[in-house]
């Protein structure tokens, strides 16, 4: 505590109001957020801007539902699931939590092999030597030294808000069109629009909030607090994704609608920098990408073992802890393997990640809906009836989407390949 | 291992039959009664068309991976028994303690002995298993026969718990009592590892726990729960009086800690309910700053006046038996408490027991700090003077507690 007690007041009153809340959607804003808000307004410039409210709505809805959760039950959400569902839909979810944060790990490693590629280091250079950085850092036990200079790292994103300022964006039309809901049945905007919610709402994000909340001890008497501050947590995210569509658009859409093929293209939203742009752009992506590595596979590895009922903890030994160890390494080395493979198309599937995402989102929903809803569990904290009809038509949303999506992509396949 | 042993997973979906050897239903639970019996298997749920039914353990016939035949077709509804521990409802995928492995683990699966007594098979709890052969085996429940099952799990190694070391957590006080569920095994596990399992269970089944366990156990089991603030949390989990017992068992320095840190309406709550020593005690250490020595230090010394003999100190450490496992040092004071000087209790073996205890002690000063000293400082001293106790004295120079180098290795670790 000697630093603590060093650091000038208001900068220590910042660092105890920081919470789980605001940690998780601060990591929200990873490679796969970067890239997804800027493939938005890159492309499609305003247009998707309507989808800002409701995801707003419902991140705010899920997080205080899993805060909830954690406050009044003091158990992580794959404990829960476990204990109400059994080993079998545990195992089944669990499964499928791998399949989409390996994706989501190596988004991020990817976003670190595109932040250094726009200073020509290679991504078989910065990839490995991050992915050893991480694994380091977290098994060392250092993380938490670290985690305050991810977050003050954050604030880099206040450079979206200037940048977009700057540029001088038309403000009206993106105001009119944060309120105009447009569906277009373009196979790419359908894919954008899923993205987006896998994005912001991302699954694990959900076990990462709870099990934060578990972890920090509060309880339902402390909650008021928390719930205060997830809150605030979801709108500075939502903000923050607010203005890097808007930058985006402005600044490449309005030239030309383009797709985001590189960190070049994406860095272009911040040229009102000028040279510097690109410099707070690779450091912006590089802190984003770094600090959700470091999360991501360390959250899933203990989401697994706890609903397995596994030893997990970086404070055991390999021989005591062995699943949990394997599982976290795995995470991060596969992640990162992946994305060394010769000629991987690192943009491209750094967006299909979040698709991956907002897949998966509405079967943790109803996992959680389940849950939240069981007044044995929660006593007299069961969901308010807007909650819960809110998140329904989300799931129901999502499904439909989905559905359409990978109908449109077969029949595209289908009518794509010769006869 | 043969057919002596049979699994809850086997046991799960299994056939019933009559007398007759129709298809009755199939199993869907099964339950113990523990007041009568700990281990034996006493009722088989069965799922009939519309309902289910029970069956009395003395009313089966023969147990097999194949089915359940029934030797006594009078079966009877099944009403929920709050006297009853089922396997499937109220174990399986839930969290119980390991009392022997000092952790908190989840049921996976059950493992029975199968017994044949008086011309009737029956099933007792043998024990938990978690691990990865259980999993496997919940896994391939109903979707792969039992014996290829058994064939392919003797690979992997099993990882189970003996029935008469699971505790199990449970939050309702009347149905503990009903499910004879007591604390005795975890009361032999050291408190620090008693904390560290504790820490890891949810508010509910942690209140379940503390309302069971001997008060001592509990008060030992919460000073060595890491964070004041859960230690806060789980007393004011508790009821008052409750609390209170525990709380009397704790040294008065950790008490006070623990108590500063709770809302004032439940410490008040919980002092109101304490003995009137013990009370007092505490009270004296909560009017100190938390950092400061007063804060820091416990009543827990031995004071034996400078004119007295080596066999009246020992009288005195006799009449205060609790500190001997911990002291180190005997303090001598005069007439009217006022700490003259330090004895390191290992000289008291060294001379007669009718010498006097003033020249053990030497002629070094006696190192003592105010009680306003501040934390800092305090780690210097003992540092320095290669300390185990450290002695805190008023304004008056009267010695009024004692500072240990255990508590200063916590206080460094904090920092």
């Amino acid at each position: 505590m000697r630093l603590a007690e060093r650091l000038p007041r208001p900068l220590l009153i910042f660092f105890t109001v920081i919470g789980p809340g605001f940690i998780t959607a601060m990591v929200d804003n990873d490679a796969g957020g970067i890239y997804t808000y800027s493939q938005a307004g890159a492309r499609f410039g305003y247009m998707l801007l309507w989808t800002l409210p409701p995801i707003a709505l419902l991140l705010v809805i899920t997080q205080e539902m899993n805060a909830r959760m954690g406050a009044v039950t003091g158990k992580g959400l794959s404990d829960l699931i476990r204990e109400e569902f059994g080993l079998r839909p545990t195992f089944a979810l669990m499964t499928l939590l791998v399949v989409a944060n390996v994706t989501n790990v190596m988004a991020n490693f990817a976003g670190v092999a595109s932040a250094l590629e726009l200073f020509h280091v290679s991504k078989y250079v910065s990839v490995p030597i991050a992915a050893a950085a991480v694994w380091l850092l977290v098994v060392k036990g250092t993380y938490h030294s670290v985690e305050k200079i991810f977050l003050a790292a954050c604030v880099t994103y206040i450079a979206y808000i200037v940048a977009a300022v700057l540029i001088s964006p038309d403000w009206e039309a993106s105001a009119l069109a944060s309120v105009r809901p447009v569906i277009r049945w373009d196979p790419l905007y359908l894919t954008l629009v899923v993205g987006l919610v896998g994005t912001s709402v991302a699954p694990w994000m959900q076990f990462y909030l709870q099990a934060a909340v578990v972890e920090k001890g509060i309880t339902v008497k402390d909650y008021a607090e928390s719930r205060i501050e997830v809150i605030v947590g979801c709108i500075v995210m939502v903000v923050v994704a607010f203005f890097i569509i808007v930058a985006c658009a402005a600044a490449i859409w309005e030239q030309g609608p383009r797709d985001i093929a590189s960190a070049a293209d994406a860095a272009q939203a911040l040229r009102p920098f000028g040279e510097y742009a690109y410099l707070l752009f690779c450091a912006g992506l590089l802190n984003a990408s770094l600090f959700a590595a470091s999360i991501l596979p360390l959250s899933t590895a203990y989401s697994v073992c706890e609903g397995l009922g596994f030893e997990s903890g970086v404070n055991k030994r390999f021989r005591e802890a062995p699943v949990f160890y394997w599982l976290y390494t795995g995470l991060i080395v596969i992640g990162a393997a992946m994305v060394l493979i010769p000629g991987f198309p690192l943009v491209r599937m750094i967006l299909f990640s979040q698709v991956v995402n907002g897949v998966l989102l509405p079967v943790v929903l109803v996992f959680m809906l389940r849950l939240v809803n069981n007044s044995n569990l929660m006593h007299e904290w069961t969901n308010p009836r807007f909650y819960n009809v809110v998140t329904w038509i989300a799931v129901f949303t999502l499904i439909a989407m989905t559905v359409v999506l990978v109908g449109t992509s077969v029949r595209g396949m289908f009518v794509a390949a010769p006869a | 291992m043969a057919d002596t042993l049979l699994f809850l997973t086997e046991l799960m979906g299994m056939r019933v039959f009559d007398l007759k050897g129709r298809r009755i239903g199939r199993v869907r639970d099964a339950g113990l009664l523990p007041r009568v019996d700990k281990v034996r298997i006493d009722q088989f749920l069965v799922g009939g068309e519309w309902n289910w039914w029970s069956i009395r353990h003395d009313q089966v016939g023969s147990i097999s991976l194949d089915g359940i035949s029934l030797r006594d077709e009078q079966l009877v509804p099944y009403h929920d028994d709050v006297w009853m521990l089922r396997m499937v409802r109220d174990l399986l995928d839930q969290q119980i303690i390991d009392a022997k492995g000092r952790k908190v683990v989840r049921v996976n699966d059950v493992t029975f002995e199968l017994r044949r007594a008086n011309a009737h098979d029956e099933l007792r709890v043998l024990e938990v298993d978690v691990g990865m052969r259980s999993i496997f085996r919940r896994l391939c429940q109903g979707i792969v026969p039992p014996r290829a099952v058994r064939r392919v799990m003797a690979g992997i190694p099993p990882n189970s718990i003996r029935w008469e070391f699971c505790s199990i957590i449970e939050p309702d006080p009347q149905r503990r009592l009903r499910l004879k569920i007591d604390m005795k095994a975890l009361e032999s596990i050291h408190p620090a590892d008693l904390a560290d399992i504790v820490e890891e269970l949810s508010h509910e089944d942690r209140e379940a726990v503390f309302e069971s366990l001997d008060s001592e156990v509990a008060a030992d089991t919460l000073s060595e729960v890491d964070d004041t603030k859960t230690q806060a949390s789980i007393l004011e989990s508790l009821d008052a009086d409750r609390a209170a017992d525990i709380v009397e068992e704790m040294s008065p320095d950790e008490a006070a800690d623990v108590l500063a840190e709770m809302e004032e309406s439940s410490s008040e709550a919980i002092l109101g309910e304490m003995e009137a020593q013990e009370k007092t005690d505490v009270e004296e250490l909560l009017e100190f700053d938390e950092d400061s020595a007063g804060g820091l230090m416990n009543s827990e010394y031995i004071a034996v006046p400078d004119t007295a003999t080596v066999a009246d100190a020992i009288r005195i450490i006799r009449e205060n038996e609790e500190q001997a496992d911990s002291l180190t040092t005997v303090f001598l004071v005069d007439g009217v408490g006022h700490l003259t000087a330090a004895l390191p209790v290992g000289r008291l073996f060294l001379v007669d027991p009718t010498a006097l205890v003033k020249p053990l002690a030497g002629e070094d000063q006696v190192v003592a700090v105010p009680v306003t000293e501040r934390r800092r400082r305090i780690e210097e001293q003992v540092d320095k003077y290669n300390l185990m106790t450290l002695p805190v004295v008023d304004e008056a120079g009267v010695l009024v507690g004692v500072i240990t180098a255990d508590d200063v290795i916590s206080m460094l670790r904090q920092d």
